[in-house]
């Protein structure tokens, strides 16, 4: 399961602070872990919401708003995409976010739709034309 | 609820066994010099921690309490063995060990090996487990298990071979490999370069087993594609700069990012061109192609793996199937011909010349290999042919050869679809003929 890793914004980083040496040490080492590991398939930091604006939708109106935004808390910073086996797999990687030598409050686990869980539309379609219309390519498997 | 804590710390113990076994198992393995031995410690660890942290609650550092637990467990095995082998004595490095033991010296060095960067113990253990003196599929169990944290229930499962099978597997590779008395040293020079190519054979071997299911009912077993793909991700960063690493990950990255569009709803396959590119994986494109720039500007570019993930790159480049390069691919088959010689990476040069000049010029190429004894009983090569006899318009022989493919096949969703094109062409055959 694919697993998106969201840290949540702090003063700091919502002021454009960016990370001590210190600080990117800790999280490089962290990450490095993860990569080393196999687990790490994105990552990235956002700038802070001053940077960002909102495009909000109402009554078949757009109205685009620009940041900084007041939620604080529930901003997002940066995140991580981990493919791991299970949900508990992915709370151990948390776990060992350094945390406080990076400033962070609060990392949100959210595990991604997998292509599974929805039924597909035009596979579906496809699938049943290849019953009815002429055989269909023999192209290689890859 | 008390069953439900017990049950969430279980599950907790779980991940971190999938996270810490491997490196608990490799660090080991420099302390035993025996894998049996190494993963009997680790496991050994583990159910103490099972019986501890249901009860005392996981420690905040798990790894580094399974590590000290083992590593005491293998101190004690030490003293005991001295202890009962009284004045006999023995040279080499045992003997060295139990007068450390005795010193407190063996337990500080112990501290700073296993403490070291573990980065050498994997990939000695890696090398290990892939040791050409076993056998291949001694080497696919022996890396799931050892490398992949797999249990013999979840290796037996993947491989649909019943459990005693693998157990026994995998017990004999061990001790293969303690009778070999190998180094586990991580191979250098010349031997390093057969030796990678084991280990890059069995990781594809077990993403191929995911992704192409040579047998039962499944299409796909994604889940070997995870575990392999893990574990080429762990190569490519244990050894940066050899180019057919990052080939072989950019080649699975890109196989995998299709996995969602090459199955039907009820599990059929759909084959690449009829894909709906729209469900291809586009992070695991860009990590593949990301690979790929690596292994090239290694200097990789003609290697096996890294002309196999080239060709892959062709189609995940391709925004709809009519935009395919088929003049490059056709190159690049070309070029893998010439490096890894084989009549399948002929037939597949054929299709791609086929897809360029025409069903009529695909069927000569794919008969001037008709006779080849290695692509006797390959389904791909009639089921080619009854493609391009399709599109030439002869159903007749087309259901035939399509037929001949189904019977060869060894996956039931592949023989169903291969039938069904048959039973089309035999339609068609009729109408024509009415």
């Amino acid at each position: 399961m694919r697993v998106m890793m969201m840290v949540k914004a702090n003063p700091k980083s919502e002021a454009g602070v960016l990370p001590t040496e210190q600080q990117l040490a800790a999280m490089g080492k962290y990450n490095d872990e993860l990569q080393k590991a196999g687990v790490l398939l994105d990552l990235s930091g956002l700038r802070p919401s001053s940077a960002g604006v909102r495009v909000k939708f109402q009554g078949g109106k757009r109205t685009v708003v620009d940041g900084p935004f007041a939620e604080g808390k529930e901003l997002i910073a940066g995140y991580w995409v981990i493919q791991v086996k299970s949900k508990e797999e992915a709370i151990e990687w948390a776990k060992r976010i350094p945390a406080e030598s990076n400033e962070i409050g609060e990392v949100e686990l959210r595990p991604f739709y997998e292509l599974e869980d929805f039924a597909p539309g035009s596979a579906i379609d496809a699938a049943k034309e290849l019953g009815k219309k002429l055989p269909a390519n023999s192209a290689p498997k890859r | 609820m008390a069953l439900g804590a017990a049950e969430e710390t279980i599950r907790r113990i779980e991940a971190v066994w999938r996270i810490e076994s491997t490196k608990l198992i490799a660090g080991l393995l420099r302390l035993t010099r025996d894998v049996g031995q190494a993963e009997e410690l680790a496991q050994e660890a583990l159910v103490a921690g099972l019986e501890r942290w249901p009860e005392a609650g996981v420690p905040d550092n798990p790894g580094a309490w399974l590590m000290t637990t083992a590593k005491n467990r293998a101190l004690d095995d030490l003293r005991r063995r001295k202890l009962l082998r009284g004045k006999h004595q023995e040279l080499g490095r045992e003997l060295d060990a139990e007068q450390e033991a005795a010193s407190g010296e063996l337990e500080a060095r112990l501290e700073r090996e296993l403490d070291d960067d573990v980065g050498d113990d994997l990939l000695r253990l890696i090398f290990t487990a892939c040791h050409p003196v076993l056998a291949r599929e001694a080497r696919v169990a022996l890396t799931l298990r050892l490398l992949g944290g797999l249990t013999t229930v979840e290796i037996a499962r993947a491989f649909l071979a019943p459990e005693p099978t693998i157990a026994q597997r995998i017990v004999r590779a061990k001790k293969t490999l303690a009778e070999a008395k190998l180094p586990f040293e991580v191979p250098r020079g010349a031997e390093r370069a057969a030796r990678l190519a084991s280990v890059l054979e069995v990781i594809y071997l077990i993403f191929n087993e995911g992704y192409a299911a040579t047998a039962g009912d499944d299409w796909m077993r994604p889940e070997l594609c995870e575990d392999a793909l893990r574990l080429g991700r762990v190569l490519a960063g244990l050894v940066p700069d050899e180019p057919e690493v990052h080939g072989l990950v950019s080649l699975m990255e890109i196989q995998a990012s299709r996995a969602g569009a090459r199955r039907g709803p009820t599990g059929e396959p759909i084959l690449l061109l009829e894909q709906d590119r729209s469900r291809w994986d586009q992070l695991l494109i860009r990590r593949g192609l990301a690979a790929l720039e690596r292994a090239e500007a290694l200097g990789g570019a003609r290697g096996p793996y890294a002309l196999q993930a080239a060709l892959a790159a062709c189609h995940a480049r391709a925004r709809t199937a009519a935009d395919t390069d088929w003049a490059r691919i056709a190159g690049l088959y070309g070029a893998l011909g010439e490096v890894a010689p084989s009549p399948i990476v002929e037939l597949n040069r054929a299709i791609a010349l086929a897809m360029l000049f025409g069903p009529e010029a695909g069927l000569k190429l794919v008969d001037a290999l008709k006779d080849d004894p290695a692509l006797a009983s390959y389904h791909l090569l009639p089921s080619v042919r009854g493609d391009f006899l399709t599109k030439l318009g002869r159903f007749e022989e087309a259901r035939a050869e399509l037929e001949r493919a189904a019977a060869l096949t060894q996956n039931a969703r592949e023989r169903a679809l291969l039938l069904a094109r048959a039973a089309a062409c035999g339609e068609a055959a009729g109408s024509s003929r009415a």
